[in-house]
């Protein structure tokens, strides 16, 4: 029998199951960098500001990704109750992505908008306050004070992993952080100039000093609102 | 020698421990240098206390303490793993149970759920199967001094670390890889350990074929740490703090995450477990494997297909569509190996069907293939892109999973353990095989109120969400959807509490039977369940060779 080369030397079994095994991750992932296709090119789509940045890593904390998606699918039912599919585009910045694989609650990818701060300020606190049939748990432990001490070192780490953060933007992060929480700041035009479409506003709308809740909701109200759709135009150069 | 090998390990351990420990940026990262310091401060007493015999003296000997390690965590952590799902379904059917603290809540939980189930329960049963049936079907004493015993700790701090991080709220967030970059890299010094013990085992062998169940193990530990040295490449904010970034992000990073999240079920709870069908199935009814041909196609087709298959947890998102129907194409070819696999386990009962009826660890194995070849037919419908488009974001999946977890992984490692128990202690069987009996239909009852409520919830709410009503619009919102799931949810969550039970109830009778008391029903046992030294020579001849 053939089979022998395998069953009678461990290495040369080991080495046939390498490239067995490395063959369909090679097709499939190593393309998606190198097609042009794989990310339509789109207007409006930034890096995240400081603050939604810390709020994302609470979300990802919190473990929210193993209920809710970021990734509306290409149906009409689904493009009917959350807005436009997704593109590759909005999530190019996302280390990790955040696309999600359940929805035991709805979709988040548009969310942005949809309510206002006080509404997610209730509903973390308390999901059935506002949402009777809810089963989300509550966060009341949100409205605990941000720690952004290191928020500097995080957009250095996305710099160097390709999320286009210039020098100033790093330079900048901790006051950028403070000054989306406040628009009577002085930095304020700056801070928009760097980061074009962001919100500036107290977000959990009671505390003094900043809090996680901040963050979060800061998070929650950009996502799915950078790309314009009614200048986005699904065919041509974008045609996958 | 080796022991000045083992203390330099130690001692650099406790270096890295020591260091991170008192200038760490967290509280999680001081914990887990601490645990890690206090690890290496243990590991070396015992190092500097064990008399090592000279090697000479054991080559007669197998090498089976780490074994019996890594066969308690097994009952230790599936308990664990079995009521963390439990306490999840629960707080689903009644949101009150996450009592809203942090380190209680859903979010942060099923990380640990999953990853205890997965990478403790069925990560131990395999270090423990694997280590065990390599040396007898090697004839050969288990490679290393103290590497099998590093391999089996440090593989326990590994899920300690992992889960008292999810808790504490570090997490990496990609799905069954959260773990952070420092676990990760742990993980990885734990795992490469494990290819060398587990390879210089095979090239020590008296036998010159490699037994099949061994291609299947070597397979499962390439296979994952390929998965997983790619899968986590991060990083780290700073190198003394716990959290990290993923190098890879949006489109590629979810083709990556599904690459690693398919084959983590594909290599570590297919490959690997196939392997203990491979060994278990046979001896326990001493019969040979039904074909020895079948065995070399459906290996080789099964590894080389499973790979491939991870798009098809991304079908409609903004993954190119050439990716989609790629995934697909080889989800739906992949039926084929997996049923090639189902049969030649369940064909080996050929002559030997009356042991079905007569021994529940027979049954538990049985039962656990025939869930397989369930699972992996649901598998390949559910990666049609049609099914897929209902079927996927709901508990239909959920579902899927737990028939191929529960109904598959959990009764093979159940049927294992039941036989390795007794094996490895030297006694003539399980202490009770009417508990065994009974953890076997408690299980099966619990899998099954807990797929069929899956089923009909998913199903349910997939429709729910994309009826419309006669003017056109949709019909429901998506709070009505979450009310309608309650009661397959609260059926779920009994199923999952009857499973939990019959994990009990194994630990009661494994530990009856480890403790040495008299046996409650010798005279049923079968032959083989004995440990082999107490078997008679006659039914020694039992396949494979031993």
């Amino acid at each position: 029998m053939k089979h022998d080369v395998f069953e009678k030397n461990s290495i040369t079994m080991l080495v046939g199951i390498l490239v067995v095994v490395a063959i369909g991750g090679l097709v499939e992932i190593a393309p998606l960098y190198w097609l042009k296709s794989t990310i339509e090119k789109v207007k409006g789509m930034r890096p995240y500001t400081p603050l939604e940045l810390a709020g994302r890593d609470i979300y990802i904390r919190e473990g929210c990704y193993n209920c809710h998606s970021q990734m509306i699918r290409s149906l009409k039912d689904e493009v009917e109750r959350y807005g436009h599919y997704s593109l590759a585009a909005e999530s190019m910045y996302d280390h990790p992505f955040q696309w999600g694989s359940k929805r035991t609650g709805p979709d988040l990818a548009r969310v942005g908008g949809k309510y206002s701060d006080s509404w997610h300020v209730e509903h973390l606190k308390n999901p059935r306050a506002v949402v009777p049939e809810s089963i989300m748990p509550g966060y009341p432990f949100l409205s605990a004070k941000l720690d952004f001490s290191k928020i500097e070192h995080h957009l250095s780490t996305n710099k160097i992993l390709g999320v286009p953060y210039t020098d100033e933007m790093v330079k900048n992060a901790v006051a950028d952080l403070k000054t989306q929480t406040d628009p009577d700041a002085d930095g304020l035009d700056a801070f928009e100039k760097r980061y074009p479409k962001s919100l500036v506003r107290k977000f959990d709308q009671r505390s003094k000093e900043i809090t996680e809740l901040d963050a979060l909701i800061a998070y929650l109200q950009m996502l799915g609102t950078l790309v314009d759709f009614t200048k986005y135009d699904a065919a041509g150069p974008n045609l996958r | 020698m080796q022991n000045i090998l083992a203390l330099i390990g130690v001692a650099l351990s406790a270096a890295i421990g020591g260091f991170l420990a008192i200038n760490a940026d967290d509280k999680v990262m001081a914990f887990h240098a601490t645990l890690l310091l206090a690890s290496a401060i243990l590991a070396g007493i015992f190092v500097l206390r064990s008399k090592t015999p000279a090697s000479k003296e054991l080559q007669g000997e197998y090498f089976d303490g780490p074994v019996k390690v890594a066969t308690i965590a097994t009952v230790f952590w599936g308990i664990a793993g079995f009521a963390a799902g439990a306490l999840l379904a629960w707080q689903l059917t009644f949101p009150a149970f996450n009592f809203d603290i942090a380190w209680l809540n859903f979010g942060r939980l099923r990380p640990l759920h999953t990853s205890a189930v997965i990478f403790a329960f069925g990560g131990n049963a395999l270090l423990a199967t694997s280590l065990y049936v390599v040396q007898r079907t090697s004839r050969a004493r288990l490679a290393g001094t103290w590497s099998p015993w590093f391999l089996v700790w440090g593989y326990q701090l590994f899920i300690v670390m992992a889960a008292t991080g999810y808790l504490l709220g570090v997490t990496q967030g990609k799905e069954y890889a959260e773990p952070e970059w420092y676990v990760d890299i742990w993980l990885t010094v734990v795992w490469v350990v494990y290819l060398l013990v587990f390879l210089a085992t095979l090239w020590k062998r008296r036998e010159p074929h490699i037994y099949v169940a061994n291609w299947f193990f070597l397979a499962f530990i390439v296979t994952v740490a390929m998965l997983h040295i790619v899968n986590n490449l991060a990083l780290p904010v700073s190198w003394t703090g716990t959290r990290s970034y993923i190098i890879y992000s949006g489109v590629q990073d979810a083709m990556t995450q599904w690459w690693y999240g398919h084959n983590a079920v594909g290599f570590f709870l297919t490959a690997g477990f196939l392997g203990i069908m491979y060994y278990f199935i046979p001896k326990r009814v001493e019969r040979p494997i039904y074909s020895y041909r079948l065995s070399i196609v459906h290996f080789w087709s099964l590894i080389f297909l499973y790979i491939w298959a991870g798009p098809h947890h991304l079908h409609y998102t903004a993954l190119p569509d050439w990716a989609q129907t790629l995934g697909a194409t080889f989800s739906i070819m992949l039926w084929m190996p997996s049923w090639g696999g189902m049969i030649n386990g369940l064909m080996t009962l050929s002559g030997a069907w009356d042991r079905l009826r007569t021994d529940p660890v027979v049954r538990l194995l049985v039962v656990s293939v025939a869930f397989y070849g369930m699972s992996t037919f649901e598998g390949p419908l559910m990666s049609i892109k049609a099914v897929n488009s209902l079927s996927h974001y709901t508990d239909w999946t959920v579902g899927h999973v737990h028939s191929g977890a529960l109904g598959w992984v959990g009764m093979v490692s159940f049927g294992a353990i039941y036989c390795l128990v007794p094996w490895l202690w030297n006694r003539k069987g399980m202490y009770s095989l009417k508990l065994i009996e009974w953890h076997f239909w408690v299980a099966t009852l619990g899998i099954l109120l807990y797929i069929t409520s899956m089923w009909v919830g998913g199903i349910v709410q997939g429709l729910m969400w994309r009826a419309y009503d006669g003017l056109g619009f949709l019909q429901y919102s998506f709070a009505e959807t979450v009310d309608a799931l309650h009661i397959p949810f609260l059926i779920r969550a009994v199923g999952g509490l009857l499973f939990l039970s019959g994990g009990f109830i194994m630990a009661y009778n494994v530990w009856k039977t480890v403790r040495g008391d008299a046996l409650l029903d010798e005279a049923e046992q079968p032959a083989s369940a004995a440990a082999p030294s107490l078997q008679n020579s006659a039914q020694s001849l039992a396949y494979p060779a031993e």
